[in-house]
This record gives structure tokens, sequence and C-alpha cells, in this order.
């Protein structure tokens, strides 16, 4: 296949010469991408945790629509946004559709399920674990809900990390609400598939890569701090 | 600390929320084809506006049927299209102010170089369809509501053909765009039908060939109209006029004729010659 080998030579190509382009595009993508997780851990991380601790009724349908809402398709949540955002939907006046925020609103609501259903897992068997402990210390589930989830930390990290692999991946839900426009809501999934639109291979497959490697680099990173911290602490 | 955690946290979003820069520049959105943005122009013409004008076109690139919906939802300034029943109804509905024409390229069967239906000494499209169909050979649709798709439905219906009832047989709906479509055509290999600016640009050919061209059935005229601001007020209305007025003006019609894809002319301009106020 001389495809992967052109791709070879097109990624490398737009990362040696620094392409004007190509940086603002990855730039705008790690902006929406991030600003989308660090909202969905603010959210995500405090409900999962809530969920995990409290018992009350209907909490078993809670656990479940939270655990299936995982799987909800990103261009489910596009069409969601469109049409709260459309000028004609309920919030239309902020004319806020084909904006990065509208890109940011979109995956905030695909990532913090994610978030928050990892979340909860963790920090029920970190409860199980604790729980005599900490009730024969007086403390409750509302006590235990900020201790645990920084006890959890290290392995909360993964759960942020697979919500921002859902969120730098997905193209369904910025393209519906972003509207792909070049230089103001096109990010790296969505120059992909306009290239594939285009019918130029090799490029999309470069920026592919140059999407793959940015994720891997975020998500060493991130290893990296988890494992030196640990160390500190230990 | 948790503090610092989730401080860095609400300051990356607070500046993913910060409108980007280019928010403060004067733009209008328009919401067009795929077919016209596939093919180049936008990114060739466009900055001839704005240098005259000081105005950025924000370009939303969706199918025909979808862009009239986006359109019809107040959600863009202008619409440039290419299905005239479609844009005539948009303005008589009171959506749109009027429509102007603005140019005009055709439509062309490509398919797989051997040829194995046959359809390359045929003298009208309708038999070259027709053709296809009797023979059983693939045909993939675009199958998405565009202009594109309306134009191959109707010549169907010429040929007094319901292809949708082969759907999934030798006629496959690709529900994809014109570009999409191409690389499925390309794949299988099939006969599709495309627009001429979209396959001149068009880099996975493949096994694919130009088959069948030049029927005044396969002329495809684009249309340009002004969103109406009495229907939704936001609608920047002296902004997407002046866009309006410069792309059916003696420069728009112009950047239109000289813009090239390899070598060959892509649109031909036929706006009015008297420009609107």
């Amino acid at each position: 296949m001389t495809n992967f080998s052109d791709a070879f030579a097109a990624a490398l190509g737009l990362v040696l010469s620094l392409d004007a382009s190509l940086t603002e595009i990855v730039g705008l993508s790690l902006q929406v991408s991030l600003s989308a997780v660090a909202i969905a851990a603010l959210i995500g991380l405090p409900v999962g945790a809530a969920i995990a601790l409290f018992r009350f009724r209907g909490r078993f349908f809670i656990v479940v629509t939270v655990n299936a809402l995982m799987g909800m398709p990103p261009v489910v949540v596009g069409l969601i946004v469109y049409l709260l955002l459309s000028r004609a939907g309920p919030f239309g006046v902020f004319g806020l559709l084909f904006t990065p925020t509208a890109m940011i609103v979109a995956q905030v609501l695909l990532v913090t399920p994610i978030i928050a259903a990892l979340t909860r897992q963790v920090i029920e068997d970190l409860w199980i674990e604790y729980e005599e402990q900490m009730r024969s210390l007086g403390a409750g589930p509302g006590r235990a809900v900020p201790a645990l989830l920084w006890d959890g930390r290290f392995t909360l990290i993964t759960a942020i990390l697979a919500g921002f692999g859902r969120a730098s991946a997905e193209v369904g839900a910025v393209m519906i609400v972003g509207g792909n426009i070049d230089h103001v809501t096109r990010v790296m999934t969505t120059s992909i598939a306009l290239e594939v639109s285009k019918g130029d291979l090799a490029l999309a497959l470069g920026l592919g890569m140059i999407l793959l490697t940015l994720s891997a680099s975020i998500n060493a990173g991130a290893y990296l701090i988890q494992h030196s911290t640990k160390r500190w602490h230990a | 600390m948790p503090g610092r955690l989730i401080t860095t946290a609400l300051v990356a979003a607070v500046m993913g929320l910060m409108p980007a820069p280019a928010a403060a520049e004067q733009y209008i959105t328009l919401v067009g084809t795929t077919s016209t943005d596939n093919s180049g122009l936008y990114g060739k013409i466009l900055p001839l506006f704005t240098a005259r004008t000081g105005i950025h076109v924000r370009v939303v690139s969706v199918g025909t049927g979808r862009a009239i919906n986006i359109a019809r939802n107040g959600d863009a300034d202008v619409l440039l299209v290419h299905h005239r029943a479609s844009e005539e109804k948009f303005v008589a509905e009171g959506y749109g102010v009027k429509r102007y024409d603005v140019m005009y390229n055709d439509f062309i069967i490509v398919g797989p170089e051997n040829d194995p239906a046959g359809i390359g000494g045929l003298k009208s499209v309708v038999d070259e369809l027709a053709k296809i169909a009797k023979t059983k050979n693939f045909f993939v649709s675009r199958g998405d509501d565009s202009g594109t798709h309306k134009k191959e439905l109707s010549i169907w219906k010429i040929a007094g053909i319901d292809a949708a009832k082969a759907s999934g047989g030798w006629y496959r709906e690709a529900g994809a765009g014109m570009g999409a479509t191409l690389n499925t055509a390309s794949a299988m290999p099939a006969y599709t039908l495309a627009d001429r600016g979209t396959w001149l640009k068009f880099e996975n050919r493949g096994g694919l060939r130009l088959l069948a061209e030049n029927d005044p059935l396969l002329l495809n005229p684009y249309g340009v109209i002004l969103i109406n601001p009495a229907r939704h007020p936001h609608i920047k209305a002296k902004m997407g006029q002046a866009f309006i007025d410069w792309i059916t003006g003696p420069e728009g019609q112009a950047a239109i004729k000289a813009y090239r894809i390899k070598g060959s002319q892509a649109f031909f301009p036929n706006a009015k010659q008297a420009v609107s106020r």
C-alpha cells in the first residue's frame, strides 16, 4: 500500500514545516477537548462519588442510566446540542451554534457520563474497603466523598484519560455543532473527515497519525505524573 | 493538593469558553453545498471578498437538503445551493429574501474504466442510467437529499425506473457527501453521478473515469439567497447582501470564471449583470 508511506510522508512534512494551519487545528482540538474534559471532570467526579456512596431511591436506575450514556453516539449528542443551540431552539438567542463553545458543550455531554460511571466504580470499591474504618471515625458518606476522591486520585486519572480519549477522537458531534469552519471550528477529526471527502487519503491518514501521536503524548505525560507523584507519596 | 488540581481544571475550562480571537472580526455565515467546497472554489474567491470588504465568510458545508434546513432555522446568513425548485420554495415560504443566479457547472457520470454496462457510446443521460439499471451494474447514489441526489432522482424518474426498489442490490445509497460517495464508487467499483468540480479535484479516482457528459439535463445551476431578516432578526442582512452583490457582481463573477482546477474551468458565472440593491 503506497497510501501508508504517503501518509507518513505527509504527516512528517506537516510537522517538520510547522504548518500554520496544522498548528491552528491542533491548538483548537486541544483547547476544545481539554476544556470539555476539565468541565466534565468537575461534574463527573463528585457526581460519580455521590452515586457510589449514598443510598437513595432510584439509585439502581441512575447507575444503569449513567453507564448506558457512556455508549451515547456522538452524532446523537451533536444533534441534540444542535437543536438546543439553533436559532430556532431554546438557547438560540446566545448565537453559540458553529462556535468552539458549542463543541465544548457537546463534548462535555459525551464525556461526563464516562467520568461519572468510572468514578462511581472506583469509589464504590474504595468504600467497601474503608467504610468500617471511616464510620468508626464518625465519617459518613458525605465526608467520605472528598476523602475517597483524593485517595483514589491515581486511578481516577485513568477515568479522566478515558474521557479525554473519547473527546479527542470523536467527529460526529463537533462536525454537527461546529460546522467544520476553516480557522474557526476546524479540529483534527473534522479535518480528517474533510480530507477523506476530498479523496486525499494520504493527507487524511497523515493527520490521523499526528492525532494519535498527540493523544499518546498526553497519556504518557499523565502516566509519568502519576508515577512520579506516587513515588513522592510512598 | 486537590485545590490546585481543581484550579488548573477551572482555568483550562474558562480558557476554553473564551471566544476564539477570530470572533472579534466581522463575519457572515454561509451555508452551502459540499460540492462547491470540495471543489476548492471558496478557498480561492472568498479571500478576494474579504480583502475588498473586511468581511470574513464562515463556510459550513453540508448537502443541499440540510443546508436549507439550517438556513430555515436561521443558523446562517446566506444560502448557496443548487436545487432550483427547493430554492424557489424556500423564498416563496418567506425564509429567503430573493434568489439570485450565481453560476453553473454540470454533472457527469463516472464509472469503472472498462465500462461494463457499455454506456460510453450513448447519447442521453436517461439512456445511460437505463442501461446501468438494465445490466444491473453497481450504481452508488448520494442518498443524502443533496442537490446532486435530487438531480439523480429526477433522471431516474424521467427514465421511468424505480431505482429505490433495487436499493441494496445494484443500487447502493451511500448517504454521504460527494467525495465520500466517489470514494465508495472508486472502491467497488461502481457508476455514480458527480458534479464536475468535485470530480476534477478528486484525488482517489482509482479505476474510475469520466464516461458521460454534456447532456442538457445535467446542467447544474447554483443560486444564492439571503436569509430573510424579517423572519430572523439576528441575520446580518447588510453584510449578507454585500456578499451577494459581490459574488453576482463583476468582481465575483470574474473570480468564479478565473478559477481553474488542474487547468479546467470548473464553474461558469451566469448572474444577471444588473446588481440589485
